[in-house]
């Protein structure tokens, strides 16, 4: 490993001040984000396999090109799992892939979002240097917690070489539970539900129906559902259905000619609003989907206005704004991060600092 | 290597000026530059650091925050923050020639949203204050460190602080959802929302932990929980400290995730025993206390679990709470630990390193040997689920040699952590204490990279200088005394 290391640092180094690189895993996720069509790419897939893992220390160390699948798939063999369900979107998914983009799939509600099991990184920077941050322990608050930082980064601050995630036992029990009521209906009880003692994992609206994940100790899990009521999804089409809403294949993720997939991070409590009765509503109501025609682009100053923030996901773009702004203070301490670790440019320009 | 914020920092006034500058902003009730009085100032909870600022500022709101940040920016005076002084790595240390910036009176809970589960508070609020505010709802605030009766949430956010229940509720960085604060130059920043992320970069992640050296914090809004229906908690004994080690291993491999796993060895079970009389078996090596919360079905079924795990690993005994008064005296001891410490000998110096669970054995091992090498008492108490461990090495200041000697081998307990696997500070931060083991666990590049993180947020060099992070010149130096005792030599690092 060390010596593709030293040849993607080579690589990383003869670029600057000449062209910018995208780094790139699996691909699986190229589309997310800026677009910046003169960045070559720089391909990091090779950088593959897991370095450690002991299940009893609740530890995963793996290089970043590793399949998110193959990870996956090791951590099930032992009854644990990631507990933020990554999204794939293909099945060539990597965990630093995951960790770049640092999406988090529908269980976010109930068990947290992928930054908060990123426990520490080794990266390659824009200047060359190899740095390890944060490392393979639950507890560790030595220098500043640079390891999150790279959560989300979408390749802006240097080539995710290794992380280290914490990961959790399996729950013992699931259920999925469906229920039909309003959107502002589904916001108002996922909400109510969310401060009693409930194994929730997940929660959904759309169309009219409600659908509540259910994870954790059998007894528990075995008291809401009997306390609940509601539909009970058979075991295999609950699985099929969050594995559906975890890589967006509901219809209400399929866009039409001219259309824009507008995501929607709001505080949960947040009412429907009148006109976006088609929405999806995930994370019990903190995060939501919208189909919009592309010249309608009042969705950044909506969700501002109810203290959230809004993204053009998927769709036309016609060259506007992707991603909510930020205030004056805030980007410049982002442009100085920008220039701490990338200080040439050399990564492609998938977060815009304006 | 460029040269660090905190080498070329020097104020561009006088001592009296300053203050001067001082009563122009503040009432003079908001203000203490008289030496006696500032002596209350001089440590935080590590008070083998001492140091006298030269003021100390009690701003009442926001605004004098702010007043305060610009002129201390203007004059180059550096700035210290401070919650209520609990801390134990000397974080809050004044600078001798500085501003403490104590946020004590800034203590008012702001809102608390039952249906959002959120409660938005300053920074002078105590921990405890929310969960007691939260509990007619059927709410609470999960970090719980063992000073939080009495330490604050800005200093939580500070240190990124941990508690007894951080392996299932995680730490502050887990349970902040936004700080409002300003920039060392008084500007305005929001980090983090109240929407489930942000756009942009983590600054939230960076600006918790970052002990003060980032930003002033002047709101937080934190995640309130469901109070879990029940709780009952496993006192186990063991005749050795490594099986009492490998049950917590066994009891995670089963895919239990305790509400708390906490361990102590003999030396601290008997001084936590004299103390609060919590009925810890005395002849035992180890002793686990093993928490289960949630659902009253669910804490049978998981205690049953555990109890089955136990007993396999061969505990000699163990026992459950009956009731609520029984699992708070189990606990009673665990968290009284520090003062029963202080209790059987004059003075106790607290190590905080983390390591991989599966290293407590040769850790423990290692740590009876310094005993012997220093001539110390060694007390070990662990966050044992996320091998945290709180060694407390037992000293007696008025004795010649005896704190370098306990501060030798706090060094040397630190320094194995990274060996190890692991890390030297778990949760109480780095401070001025363990700045010269950060030259152990980063290279002068990570080093360099931390640098260039404080002064993208703080580029004047003035939130709490000299702090968390070490001076290459300074690891340099360290690194010398460290070859002279035949130890971890620092070949890369150039030397001045």
């Amino acid at each position: 490993m060390n010596a593709i290391v030293d040849r993607l640092r080579e690589q990383v180094l003869e670029a600057c001040g000449r062209r910018r690189l995208e780094i790139r895993g699996g691909g699986s996720k190229s589309w997310y984000g800026a677009s910046d069509p003169e960045a070559e790419p720089l391909e990091v897939g090779m950088l593959s396999g897991i370095i450690r893992y002991e299940p009893s220390e609740l530890v995963l160390t793996a290089y970043g090109g590793t399949p998110l699948a193959e990870v996956e798939a090791l951590l099930a063999q032992h009854r644990q799992w990631l507990p933020f369900s990554p999204p794939h979107f293909a099945d060539s998914a990597t965990i630093g892939g995951a960790v770049a983009s640092g999406l988090s799939g529908p269980t976010r509600w109930g068990h947290g979002a992928l930054r908060d099991y990123v426990l520490g990184v080794r990266v390659l920077d824009g200047q060359g240097r190899v740095l390890r941050f944060g490392g393979e322990v639950m507890k560790n608050v030595a220098g500043y917690d640079v390891s999150r930082l790279f959560a989300g980064s979408l390749g802006t601050l240097g080539v995710i070489l290794e992380v280290s995630l914490k990961v959790l036992p399996l729950p013992p029990a699931t259920r999925t539970l469906r229920f039909a009521c309003s959107q502002d209906e589904a916001i108002e009880r996922f909400n109510r539900l969310a401060g009693q003692p409930l194994p929730l994992s997940a929660g959904v609206w759309w169309q009219g129906e409600m659908t509540l994940g259910l994870a954790g100790a059998r007894a528990a899990v075995e008291a809401a559902a009997t306390r609940l009521g509601g539909e009970v999804l058979p075991e295999e089409a609950a699985r099929v259905f969050w594995e559906d809403v975890r890589e967006q294949r509901l219809p209400a993720w399929k866009l039409q000619e001219g259309e824009v997939l507008w995501r929607l991070a709001l505080p949960p409590t947040t009412p429907a609003w009148a006109d976006a009765e088609d929405a999806l509503v995930e994370w019990g109501g903190g995060l939501r989907w919208l189909r919009r025609p592309a010249a309608d682009d009042s969705w950044f100053e909506r969700a501002r206005a109810v203290g959230g923030h809004a993204m053009r996901w998927r769709g036309a773009r016609t060259g506007g704004r992707v991603f909510a702004p930020r205030g004056a203070a805030e980007r410049a301490i982002e442009a100085r991060l920008k220039a701490a670790f990338d200080p040439d440019g050399v990564f492609a320009r998938r977060l815009p600092l304006e | 290597m460029a040269e660090t914020p905190s080498d070329s920092l020097s104020p561009t006034v006088s001592r009296e000026a300053f203050v001067a500058e001082l009563r122009r902003l503040l009432p003079e009730d908001a203000l203490i530059h008289d030496e006696a009085e500032l002596r209350a100032y001089e440590c935080d909870g590590l008070s083998a650091f001492r140091e006298l600022p030269w003021a100390v500022a009690l701003p009442r709101s926001e605004e004098e925050v702010v007043a305060l940040l610009q002129t201390c920016h203007r004059l180059r005076v550096p700035v210290v923050p401070r919650g209520a002084g609990t801390g134990l790595s000397g974080g809050a240390l004044p600078h001798p020639q500085g501003l403490v910036l104590s946020l004590a009176r800034l203590n008012r809970i702001l809102a608390l949203d039952p249906f959002a589960r959120t409660a938005t508070v300053q920074p002078g609020v105590r921990n405890l204050a929310i969960s007691e505010a939260a509990a007619p709802y059927g709410l609470y605030y999960a970090p719980d460190p063992s000073s939080q009766i009495a330490c604050t949430l800005g200093g939580n956010v500070a240190e990124n602080s941990g508690g007894v229940h951080c392996l299932k509720y995680g730490l502050t960085v887990h349970n902040v959802l936004r700080v409002r604060g300003y920039t060392a130059a008084g500007e305005p920043v929001v980090f983090g929302s109240l929407a489930p992320d942000a756009p942009g970069y983590d600054l939230l992640a960076l600006a918790i932990g970052s002990e003060g050296m980032l930003a002033v914090v002047t709101e937080i809004t934190v995640k309130l929980l469901p109070r879990p229906q029940t709780a009952r908690c496993i006192l186990a004994a063991f005749d050795s400290v490594r099986a009492a080690g490998e049950a917590v291993a066994a009891i995670i491999a089963e895919g239990i995730i305790p509400a708390g796993l906490e361990m102590m060895d003999q030396g601290a079970t008997i001084a936590a025993e004299d103390f609060v009389h919590a009925g810890y078996p005395l002849q035992a090596a180890a002793v686990l206390l093993c928490e289960s919360d949630g659902t009253p079905e669910e804490v049978e079924e998981e205690i049953a679990r555990m109890g089955a795990v136990l007993e396999r690993c061969g505990a000699t005994e163990w026992r459950v709470s009956r009731d609520e008064e029984e699992r708070l005296r189990f606990w009673a001891g665990r968290k009284a630990a520090f003062p029963a410490a202080g209790r059987v000998s004059p003075d106790y110096y607290c190590m905080d390193g983390t390591i991989p669970r599966k290293a407590l054995g040769e850790m423990l091992e290692a740590i009876a040997e310094m005993e012997r090498e220093y001539g110390l008492r060694c007390l070990n108490v662990f966050h044992a689920g996320d091998g945290n461990l709180h060694p407390l090495i037992l000293f007696d200041a008025n004795q010649p040699g005896e704190w370098e000697r306990a501060e030798a081998f706090g060094a040397d307990i630190l320094e194995l952590s990274v060996r190890l696997g692991g890390t030297v500070t778990g949760e109480h931060g780095v401070g001025m204490e363990k700045i010269n083991q950060m030259c152990v666990q980063f290279s002068p590049v990570e080093l360099e990279a931390f640098f260039q993180v404080k002064a993208a947020f703080d580029p004047a060099g003035i939130l709490n200088p000299g702090k968390a992070i070490p001076t290459l010149h300074r690891c340099a130096e360290y690194g010398r005394m460290r070859v002279s005792r035949g130890k971890l030599p620092f070949a890369e690092l150039p030397r001045f």
